[in-house]
């Protein structure tokens, strides 16, 4: 500790460029936090089925293959389940493809009887949606963000969907209600939902009939819910559409793992980042001992060892990386709130950041270590004489 | 004669440049005694910084023996000589060569970093150099902050600080006007004749050479006062 206030102040020396230093390796640093912790997310899923009291039975090969309607009943016979609804992509946007629009095609009394916990909804809404084929349940965000209003005709266009009757994209809805989420957090993913019937769905669509995309369950006793999860899948077994039953929180990391190999995408930037912050950070700190090259003469001069100068050099650098790591990371920290609202379904930890310390540590041994060994080897008198 | 704290016999020093060897030094031999006030002088190139060096336990020489403050120099390691430094000699530089990031009192703090003192104690003992060499009101001003008198008096506490047996002093007023550089003379002299500091000091300026006891002259790498040999 006594080397600190000498450390300290030598790492002060040009203020500006220790700023933009510190900035550079923090904001690498937040860039770090964040990515390792959506990495960790999807490398540490929540640890098998057990636990969870939510199901998600899928295609066993691809969540782009269907599954027939028909296994419905089956599903529900498994003891243990106590809820069963089903989910069909229908890909729809208003106007233009830029509005995006998740329309879901539902069977209202399984739908939200699954999702009784989650929506707001009045029992006027819910009455009206029953008694109209086209009605349509639409999220108070999307109401907000296009001006709409109960009553109002609103036309989707499907990116996948033909009509039976004329072969067309576009479905026309009656908004008869609209539906809130009870949890702020679910709220941006909700924010695009437009619920409309199964009926209407399933009878208009001139291909597909009777397939949904997959069965969502809801299970009476989380603890069993590993062995339910089994039992559903050994029901096909050997079918021609043998399923995969997992945890819905799993299921949002593997539909979101559709999108590539996120580990793979995390470490390539992390890669790229940390590598031009080594040369960076490592012309910074060569450039620091040049300046200072009689400085360190002096101390050498005074008595210090050619180990203590490789010391300060490497303190100094330890210093600057590990400061800005522990800002950078602290900042990724009070930023996960923002990011679990943006990936739903991603439990964040932030046991992920902890890497990032010994990242820090690596970091500024590496770019410490040329300088330091450049000061221990320089030669008194020669470094004294650029003075004379 | 009172005891040598420097004795060098037959020293040699030569630095090898390219193809060249350039004989700096020539089978030198001096003796100073304990509480010597030395001035070192003589022409560019006739080998006393290089002698100084020596003395300082900042060069090795190339054949020869040199002991200071009973101590082999020739015989230590690079590690040897900077713990023997730390120990025994304080330097003092024409161009002071203090740290611009730090207070004068951290400056002179420097050299105890070394050794095993506690922080107040170490400040403490910075405060009292500074009191010695009538700067310690300007102990908070960073060396930028201080005239060149100053900074030298600066030099001079940090020199001091850790007791050391023999002061260097490399051309400690080259870089002073008149004035200053007779208060900085002074100093040193105070602190050789009050303190029994031993004292070498090269320098250009026969002015400053009086104020030591006694003055050695080199030219060509050999000394030309025939007092200065050991008999």
């Amino acid at each position: 500790m006594k080397y600190f206030p000498l450390i300290w102040a030598t790492l002060w020396r040009k203020k500006t460029r220790t700023i933009f230093t510190l900035l550079s390796v923090i904001i690498a640093f937040l860039l770090f936090g964040l990515l390792e912790t959506v990495d960790y997310a999807f490398s540490h899923p929540s640890g098998g089925v057990t636990g969870a009291d939510k199901l998600i039975t899928t295609n066993k090969y691809s969540i782009t293959l269907s599954l027939p309607f028909s296994d419905l009943q089956q599903i529900r016979s498994v003891p243990g389940v106590v809820a069963v609804t089903w989910f069909t992509w229908f890909g729809g946007y208003y106007q233009e493809s830029k509005n995006f629009v998740f329309a879901i095609p539902i069977d209202s009394d399984t739908y939200f009887d699954y999702h009784k916990d989650e929506f707001i909804v009045s029992d006027a809404a819910l009455k009206d949606y029953a008694s109209t084929r086209t009605g349509a349940l639409v999220n108070v965000a999307l109401m907000k963000k296009y001006g709409w209003k109960v009553g109002d005709k609103v036309p989707l266009h499907s990116t996948i969907w033909t009509q039976k009757k004329d072969g067309s994209l576009d479905w026309t809805f009656d908004i008869v209600g609209t539906f809130d989420v009870k949890d702020a957090t679910q709220a941006s993913a909700q924010s695009s939902t437009l619920l409309f019937h199964y009926e209407l769905f399933d009878e208009g669509r001139s291909f597909g009939k009777g397939n949904v995309s997959w069965f969502q369950e809801r299970v009476s006793d989380s603890a069993k819910s590993a062995a339910i999860a089994g039992q559903i899948d050994a029901l096909f077994a050997n079918s021609s559409d043998e399923t995969k039953t997992q945890p819905a929180n799993d299921f949002a990391l593997t539909f979101l793992k559709q999108l590539g190999d996120i580990g793979f995408v995390v470490h390539a930037i992390l890669g790229a980042v940390f590598f031009t912050l080594l040369f960076l950070t490592g012309n910074t700190m060569m450039q620091s001992v040049r300046e200072r090259i009689p400085e360190l003469a002096v101390l050498k001069t005074l008595g210090f060892t050619d180990g203590k100068v490789v010391g300060l050099v490497i303190a100094e650098s330890l210093l600057l990386c590990v400061i800005a790591a522990l800002i950078g990371l602290g900042l990724s920290y009070a930023a996960l709130p923002v990011v679990k609202i943006g990936l739903q379904g991603v439990q964040l930890s932030p046991a992920a950041l902890i890497p990032g310390i010994g990242v820090a540590v690596i970091l500024a041994l590496i770019v410490g270590t040329p300088p330091a060994l450049r000061a221990s080897r320089l030669n008194i008198i020669d470094a004294l004489a650029d003075r004379r | 004669m009172s005891e040598a704290i420097v004795s060098l016999r037959n020293v040699t020093k030569r630095y090898v440049r390219g193809k060249q060897s350039v004989h700096v030094l020539e089978n030198l031999n001096l003796d100073i005694p304990k509480g010597d006030f030395v001035a070192l002088m003589g022409p560019s190139g006739s080998g006393k910084t290089t002698l100084l060096n020596l003395i300082g336990g900042l060069d090795t020489p190339t054949s020869g023996e040199i002991t200071v403050a009973g101590q082999r120099l020739d015989q230590l390691s690079s590690g040897g000589l900077s713990h023997w430094r730390a120990n025994h000699v304080g330097f003092v530089f024409q161009f002071y060569n203090l740290m611009p990031m730090l207070t004068a009192q951290r400056n002179v703090e420097l050299p105890l970093l070394l050794t095993k003192l506690s922080g107040a104690q170490r400040k403490a003992n910075a405060l009292a150099a500074l009191t010695l060499v009538g700067i310690a009101d300007r102990a908070k001003h960073k060396p930028n902050e201080l005239s060149g008198g100053q900074a030298q008096r600066v030099a001079i506490a940090r020199a001091l600080v850790a007791d050391p047996t023999l002061l260097v002093c490399d051309e400690p007023t080259g870089d002073l006007d008149r004035k200053s550089a007779d208060d900085v003379l002074h100093l040193l002299q105070m602190l050789n004749r009050e303190h029994g500091k031993s004292i070498v000091m090269v320098t250009h300026d026969p002015k400053a050479a009086e104020f030591a006891g006694r003055q050695l002259h080199m030219d060509k790498g050999a000394l030309l006062e025939a007092g200065a040999l050991a008999a």
